[in-house]
């Protein structure tokens, strides 16, 4: 029982540290401010959420699973407001968005 | 009144949650705290309505929740897909959406459930009227659906 929950966890701490990376490379990837908001949000639900999760099946005692959840939680606010408050003010800042169809722009300056 | 029982239930919880210690002295010490947080928001009250915000009371909220989850693995699973595609697999679109919420609280949830799940930001809130960015435009597409919309709002009615 305790392989089959070591194995289960680690699948879950190992899918989130993937994603974790996915999101730092979408962050250089993507051409524009906008466009990397996006990568950088998949770090802070879904790598957050599989790490937790995989910390939640590693614990001993209900109150360390009450407290990674609540972490879960804080995460949940303060991820769409530090995304939005940046979103928010690059677009006051008249930062322009770049916009449309990407395929044919390869090589060319954000 | 409801209000503050449900306040008080809520940092009762954060504290034994964050303390872990049932000792009487650091109970006791958790007992003063929530007295000066509701004496202290009691005061801001007079200044602004929404002291007790937290708390959006619908029996549905745990089956959005669960909804919101749903959305948020695949949406994730969508941008994670085009990251590794690179540049060629996006297309950012800017478009605006009408919010069909009355209360400030359900909107707040709705422009916030529309940033947390990646591949749209809400850009801004003007009266009942969300301006959010999308990734591609499939994901606009299915935002302009407005299935979470109506979600949020029949959070309301409940």
């Amino acid at each position: 029982m305790d392989l089959v929950l070591d194995i289960l966890s680690w699948i879950f701490i190992v899918a989130g540290g993937f994603f974790g990376i996915t999101g730092a490379i979408g962050l250089f990837r993507f051409p524009d401010f906008y466009s990397r908001l996006h990568a950088a949000s998949i770090t802070d639900t879904f790598s957050v959420g599989l790490i937790i999760l995989g910390l939640v099946l590693q614990s001993s005692s209900v109150l360390m699973v009450l407290k990674l959840l609540l972490l879960l939680l804080l995460f949940a606010y303060t991820g769409p407001t530090a995304a939005h408050a940046l979103a928010k003010s690059a677009r006051q800042a008249k930062l322009e968005p770049l916009l449309g169809d990407q395929t044919d722009k390869k090589g060319e300056a954000p | 009144m409801s209000k503050i029982f449900g306040f008080v239930l809520v940092l009762a919880s954060f504290w034994l949650i964050s303390s872990g210690m049932f000792k009487p002295l650091l109970l006791s010490f958790g007992v003063v705290s929530i007295v000066i947080v509701i004496a202290l928001t009691y005061r801001m009250k007079k200044k602004d309505a929404e002291s007790f915000p937290i708390i959006l009371p619908s029996l549905r909220l745990p089956g959005y929740l669960l909804w919101m989850v749903g959305q948020i693995v695949a949406s994730n699973l969508d941008v994670a897909k085009r990251i590794w595609a690179g540049k060629s697999a996006i297309s950012p679109t800017i478009f605006t959406v009408k919010a069909t919420q009355k209360t400030d609280v359900a909107k707040v949830l709705y422009a916030n459930s529309i940033t947390m799940t990646p591949g749209t930001v809400t850009l801004s809130v003007r009266e009942d009227v969300l301006e959010v960015h999308a990734l591609s435009s499939e994901a606009a597409e299915d935002l302009k659906k407005g299935e979470m919309d109506r979600r949020v709002t029949a959070l309301e009615a409940a």
